[in-house]
């Protein structure tokens, strides 16, 4: 018969770029929210493909709890410049001073939850009625219930029970004044395509995603990364070692593996023999059993 | 290494209820192939003990909200992944009681294939009928239906067959062509990644094998060239100033550089000068691949419109037969007018007939009773205030299929598949 077959990596390109030229048509403000990890790349990586030869017609969208990886910062200014779109940055810091959020204490602490107020007062400020962001539905279980575009109300909650049926390749972006859309063209992805994906076409990432040394602690069955905010407990030892990181966060939250995966060659292989979610490593889903769903109500990514 | 460059991706539905081992199927998939990580299977173990179970319950996996937790039950479609050296697999995982029919049919709208469950001790039910019919409404082109929970019928083939033969007489009704049935326990894994040692008169494949071998390269449609224009590429800048792109995705047929193509509905004729990705041009493009096409000749071309073959056009109507399935808790009122979205194109849309209700257990035709609720399917006719271009579902699922949006609410209220 016919010979008209594409991979899974292909297909899944296919999709995800058909759901970005859709923001596109249906929404007048989108942006992409861009934390600086690797869904966020492939995502702007597909925004680059779906346009070409224009430039991304969406503004890069930063919440910047402050507690960044130095690499992180250096990666998105480098990217923003190459791509040549705007960048616009919701400070959680700013956030805080004007007294919209108030910080957490303790050895835990962490800005995860604030990044709600400053992500709705950002989409609030520029008037964006579409977010694109890099979510996956493998990634949680309240994110496997999660549509491709995913409405929001005035108030930047999303309903999981009454959520828009999605068929076939239509997909209904209407919407009130005042309410808006997260969009996730990543949603069929899992986290070995990305990586596969990112191996297939090259694609430049932080360097923190390959092994090097680091200065880190062990906390919650993970390596902490050492840095300026990190609060010590007196059982607590500073240790050097060959780590990775599966998944990039704040670096208050955000935990390494060990490992000697230094090509994206050994990475795939790396993921493909993990035992554990990347999520496993990220102290804002060990807070309850379902602190996502809890968190995505309120207005989280 | 490289395997992963071979794979390819197929999407199946199951539908189910609480008893019929659904859950256990996709947990067994998914802990067989081992797409299951320690610390998912320790959160499934923790929540079993709380729960006072004294097994681990691999059904939880699948479980999502807060609500479908304390409830024990699935109230949304849940899509779950995993993968083979051979292919990736999505499940569209929908609750299978009769108030969830419009989850269902969301889930079967872009499956290729069904997954229908059996109770080998209870036969063919009103439910099994139910999936199998949506499944055929739904145009989903490869069927297995697994007889499950053999461990306890002994794992008598004599049983098997006469389900098999039960649900044959009854799918005969149906537009389904490719129908597989395999003997299974989702509970003791027999045939479901392993071959059971049970069931040796069974000379069939397991269910991962016939998902991994089945031909999906036939799913779409690669004779009509159907391209629906989603947004015009116009960069602007110097390297590409003349530069003016139709972007979108093929919905049906090969399209090729130098092919005499027609816009509709304008009717201008023009030829493709080039087939363009980030990659570079292409030889040629199918469905569902997503580009952007050029043309020779600076004809005006919007969101909305289609390229097609000029020896091979959809119809272009205004009055619609649809099969409808009706999503939304309110039912239609008389003579409202809704938003319709087909393809790439939205017009105002009213439902002018309704000509009948389709029982989905017994695909009787109701004539009498005509108001429509939340699950319903029924056969009507819609009148468009702008032509559409359409193709049968049967032969088109994306050029035959459209959704309703209500005017004041914006929810999605109605899927049709048009006749």
């Amino acid at each position: 018969m016919s010979n008209y077959n594409l991979t899974h990596l292909a297909e899944l390109e296919a999709e995800s770029i058909f759901i970005l030229r859709e923001v596109l048509a249906q929404f007048e403000h989108p942006c992409i929210l861009f934390s600086g990890g690797k869904d966020s790349i492939v995502v702007t990586h597909l925004a680059k493909k779906a346009f070409h030869p224009a430039k991304i017609p969406f503004p890069l969208v930063h919440i910047d709890t402050g507690h960044n990886f130095p690499e992180t910062l250096l990666f998105r200014d480098r990217l923003v410049q190459e791509l040549g779109v705007n960048l616009i940055i919701g400070s959680v810091q700013e956030s805080i001073d004007s007294g919209r959020a108030s910080e957490e204490r303790g050895k835990n602490a962490s800005r995860n939850a604030l990044q709600t107020v400053t992500l709705l007062d950002t989409i609030d400020t520029h008037q964006f009625d579409a977010c694109i962001g890099g979510a996956r539905r493998d990634e949680e279980k309240a994110r496997a219930k999660e549509r491709f575009f995913s409405h929001r109300d005035e108030f930047g909650q999303w309903d999981p029970k009454n959520q828009r049926p999605e068929l076939w390749n239509l997909f209904n972006g209407k919407q009130h004044h005042g309410e808006h859309f997260r969009v996730f063209p990543l949603s069929n992805w899992t986290e070995m395509d990305i990586w596969q994906y990112i191996l297939l076409d090259q694609i430049t990432i932080p360097s923190l995603y390959f092994s090097h040394q680091r200065q880190v602690i062990r906390r919650h069955n993970t390596w902490l990364p050492l840095s300026e905010f990190t609060q010590l407990a007196a059982n607590e030892e500073v240790v050097t070692k060959k780590i990775r990181f599966r998944t990039l966060g704040d670096i208050t939250i955000t935990g390494g593996d060990e490992s000697t995966a230094n090509t994206l060659e050994k990475i795939v292989l790396e993921v493909a023999s993990a035992r554990q979610t990347e999520r496993g490593n990220r102290e804002d889903d060990k807070r309850s059993e379902t602190s996502m769903e809890d968190r995505k109500k309120q207005g989280y990514f | 290494m490289s395997g992963y460059l071979d794979m390819e991706l197929l999407r199946f539905t199951t539908a189910g209820s609480v008893d019929d081992g659904k859950s256990t199927l996709i947990g067994r998939l998914l802990y067989d192939t081992k797409s299951i990580f320690e610390d998912q299977l320790e959160q499934v173990k923790q929540s079993s003990t709380r729960k006072g179970l004294d097994q681990t319950d691999l059904s939880l996996l699948t479980d999502g909200l807060k609500d479908e937790r304390l409830q024990g039950i699935t109230i949304d479609v849940a899509y779950r992944y995993f993968a083979t050296p051979k292919r990736k697999f999505i499940i569209a995982d929908t609750p299978g009681h009769i108030q969830y029919t419009r989850n269902m049919v969301t889930g079967a709208s872009t499956a290729n294939c069904a997954l229908i469950l059996i109770d080998a001790r209870h036969g063919v039910v009103e439910q099994t009928c139910r999936h199998a019919i949506i499944a055929s409404l739904l145009q989903i082109p490869h069927l297995i239906v697994c007889i499950n929970k053999m461990d306890l019928v002994n794992y008598q083939e004599a049983t098997f067959e006469k389900l098999k033969n039960d649900f044959t007489n009854f799918s005969s009704k149906l537009d389904t062509k490719d129908i597989r049935f395999i003997p299974i326990s989702a509970l003791n894994g027999d045939n479901v990644v392993n071959r059971s040692s049970q069931m040796t008169w069974y000379q069939g494949s397991t269910l991962l094998y016939t998902l991994e071998t089945m031909h999906i390269g036939s799913d779409y449609n690669h004779i009509d060239c159907r391209f629906p224009v989603q947004t015009v590429i116009r960069p602007k800048s110097d390297a590409y100033h003349d530069y003016r792109g139709y972007a979108g995705r093929v919905a049906g047929g090969v399209f090729k550089p130098g092919d005499e193509i027609t816009v509709l509905p304008s009717g201008f004729t023009s030829k493709i000068k080039s087939i363009d990705t980030f990659h570079g041009p292409i030889q040629e493009a199918f469905a569902p691949m997503s580009i952007t096409i050029q043309l020779t000749d600076d004809v005006d071309v919007s969101r909305g419109d289609m390229l097609v073959r000029s020896n091979n056009q959809p119809s272009v109507q205004q009055d619609i037969d649809i099969m409808m399935c009706w999503l939304h808790n309110q039912s239609p009122k008389p003579k409202a007018k809704y938003l319709l979205k087909h393809t790439t194109s939205e017009v105002k849309a009213m439902i002018k007939e309704i000509r009948y209700k389709l029982d989905i257990n017994t695909l009787h035709r109701n004539e009498q009773d005509l108001e429509i609720r939340m699950n319903d399917i029924a056969r009507v006719q819609i009148r468009t205030t702008k032509p559409l271009l359409i193709d049968p579902y049967k032969k088109n699922r994306i050029t035959g299929s459209l959704i309703l949006i209500d005017e004041a609410t914006y929810q999605t209220v109605a899927a049709g598949m048009i006749i």
